[in-house]
């Protein structure tokens, strides 16, 4: 059953040096206070797992804290680069797996579903395979056809964050859900960071993405914990900040800089603040 | 007529290219803008899609991401990243793919991974995203590019999305059945894979446009097609609906999406 606990206790019970980590959100929920207890905490050597980096891998490739980045977008959507990564990569200071994103879909929801590997139809005629020797194929034995496979993802732990958990540890998602119940599931432990926790979730669709208490390792309540992601419902992305961050992560020492005021120097308890500012008008 | 930017056009001649009945997987940046202005002018129904799992999405202003909440809030449904790159794209539900990229080629493949060597990169690009399935997956694709000699290359240094390789058959050879690139927008011109060989091939200039001025923008010997048409002009409803939707996202978050 899942466990309530601080975000410090969370962090540093789940996540050990040199771990695999799948920190989920597509563009929402992103775990950005998670990500920066990891920061603080000081985890090393981690092979960080997401379909877009985002700036919250920005921050950690940056701080020095990943071996390895698997990923199949690395861009500050709608802005251009994430300065960080790139500059890291360029540098060959990380190494990299790189895929597209139906790979990496697939490859979650086969380590949801068990399976060594996701066969899909993709990769064609494209020059990924050629650098990415996990990258292979397999014909099918029904019609002959040639299709890509890649290995499944079973990171040691996935942090996500989702908009509420009740008392019994059970976990609601709603809006882009992105691929967060297959990294969960795909996952040895679960972190789960959550706007609000109420004594029972009420009406809501037949259909919602719920994970069960027993499915998630650890519980934590930090209102705006995706700042400057979104809370669909809670709080709206912060266009601003992502637009600004292209300036701040362009220059290493004035990124340093910032990552010492903002996120070594700081706690979980600024990001209700962010959400305050942000918040959607109730309905 | 009121005056355009380059840019302008060529988000507008590529929205002309969609119809009511079109289904479309949207890239973000021109693309968006281009399917957003064919939904508030000629093509109301026209069904959009992005990658972060909204299904008929009618956002009110261009988001920044491809997954920001305005699409969510405005999508009749909004599916799992799995099901969306599984049961939509690959099941072949898409008409059009819209897709940009950093470099082209004679033949429409794409590179947006890396300049130089992929393990000594001279520039790192954000990677593929969901465009090599993209442009495998949707029954045609429509690319919007600016030209320069640093985007219409003699030669990809990466094949980031396969377009028609190195010509004429080479989608069949590979299992593909679908049409890959059909149509290139730039700001200067129209471009259309040659019947016979695929190469691209100029089809239409944009008002004003000179063929000098398109070539001086690429770095191969460019083709002509043998009647080359105007790109009729842009007109005030388009750019007026085009402008206020820019200025309308603008205000939502500080950018010109």
């Amino acid at each position: 059953m899942a466990e309530f606990m601080s975000l410090r206790d969370a962090i540093a019970t789940h996540l050990k040096d040199g771990d695999s980590v799948a920190m989920e959100g597509f563009t929402h929920l992103i775990p950005y206070a998670a990500g920066h207890e990891v920061i603080r905490q000081g985890q090393k050597d981690l092979t960080l797992i997401r379909m877009t980096p985002d700036i919250i891998y920005d921050q950690i490739v940056g701080m020095g804290q990943a071996r390895k980045l698997v990923f199949s977008w690395a861009g500050n959507p709608g802005v251009g680069s994430l300065h960080r990564i790139r500059e890291e990569i360029e540098q060959g200071r990380v190494a990299i797996e790189e895929h597209s994103h139906a790979a990496m879909a697939n490859a979650f929801e086969a380590g949801a579903a068990n399976l060594p590997f996701a066969v899909f139809r993709g990769y064609k005629g494209v020059d990924l395979p050629k650098v990415n020797p996990n990258i292979r194929s397999v014909t099918c034995p029904y019609t002959g056809e040639v299709l890509a496979t890649v290995p499944a993802v079973r990171p040691d732990v996935a942090i996500i964050h989702a908009l509420k958990a009740d008392r019994e540890g059970n976990v609601l998602l709603e809006g882009i859900v992105g691929v967060q119940k297959e990294a969960v599931l795909a996952s040895k432990r679960s972190v789960v960071t959550v706007e609000e926790i109420v004594d029972d979730f009420g009406p809501r669709n037949a259909n919602a993405v719920i994970l069960p208490s027993w499915t998630v390792t650890a519980i934590v309540k930090v209102p705006g914990g995706a700042h400057p992601s979104y809370a669909q419902g809670y709080y709206k992305r912060d266009n601003a900040f992502y637009i600004a961050w292209d300036k701040i992560a362009r220059d290493k020492a004035v990124f340093l800089k910032w990552m010492e005021e903002n996120v070594l120097a700081g706690g979980p308890e600024s990001f209700a603040a962010q959400a305050r500012r942000f918040a959607v008008a109730a309905a | 007529m009121s005056a355009y930017t380059p840019n302008e056009i060529m988000t507008i001649a590529a929205a002309r290219l969609l119809t009511n009945e079109d289904v479309c997987f949207v890239g973000i940046g021109n693309p968006s803008a281009a399917c957003n202005l064919a939904r508030l002018t000629h093509a109301p129904k026209i069904t959009l899609i992005y990658e972060s799992g909204t299904l008929s999405t009618r956002p009110t202003v261009l988001p920044l991401s491809i997954g920001d909440g305005e699409l969510c809030d405005t999508a009749l449904t909004t599916v799992s990243v799995p099901e969306m790159f599984r049961c939509w794209l690959q099941g072949g539900r898409i008409t059009i793919g819209f897709l940009g990229g950093a470099q082209i080629d004679r033949f429409a493949n794409l590179n947006t991974t890396v300049v130089g060597p992929y393990d000594a990169p001279k520039v790192r690009l954000p990677g593929g995203g969901g465009a090599p399935e993209i442009a495998s997956n949707c029954g045609q694709i429509f690319i919007t590019m600016a030209m320069g000699t640093r985007a219409f290359v003699d030669r990809l240094p990466f094949i980031t999305s396969f377009g028609h390789g190195k010509g004429k058959g080479d989608r069949a050879a590979l299992g593909l059945k679908t049409k890959g690139p059909t149509k290139v927008m730039t700001d200067l011109c129209v471009l259309e894979p040659d019947p016979d060989t695929a190469e691209l091939t100029v089809v239409s200039l944009h008002p004003g446009v000179t063929r000098d001025q398109v070539q001086a923008g690429c770095a191969w010997p460019l083709r002509f097609a043998a009647d080359v048409a105007e790109t009729p002009a842009a007109t005030e409803q388009e750019l007026s609906v085009l402008r206020d939707l820019h200025a309308r996202t603008k205000q939502a978050h500080g950018v010109a999406a």
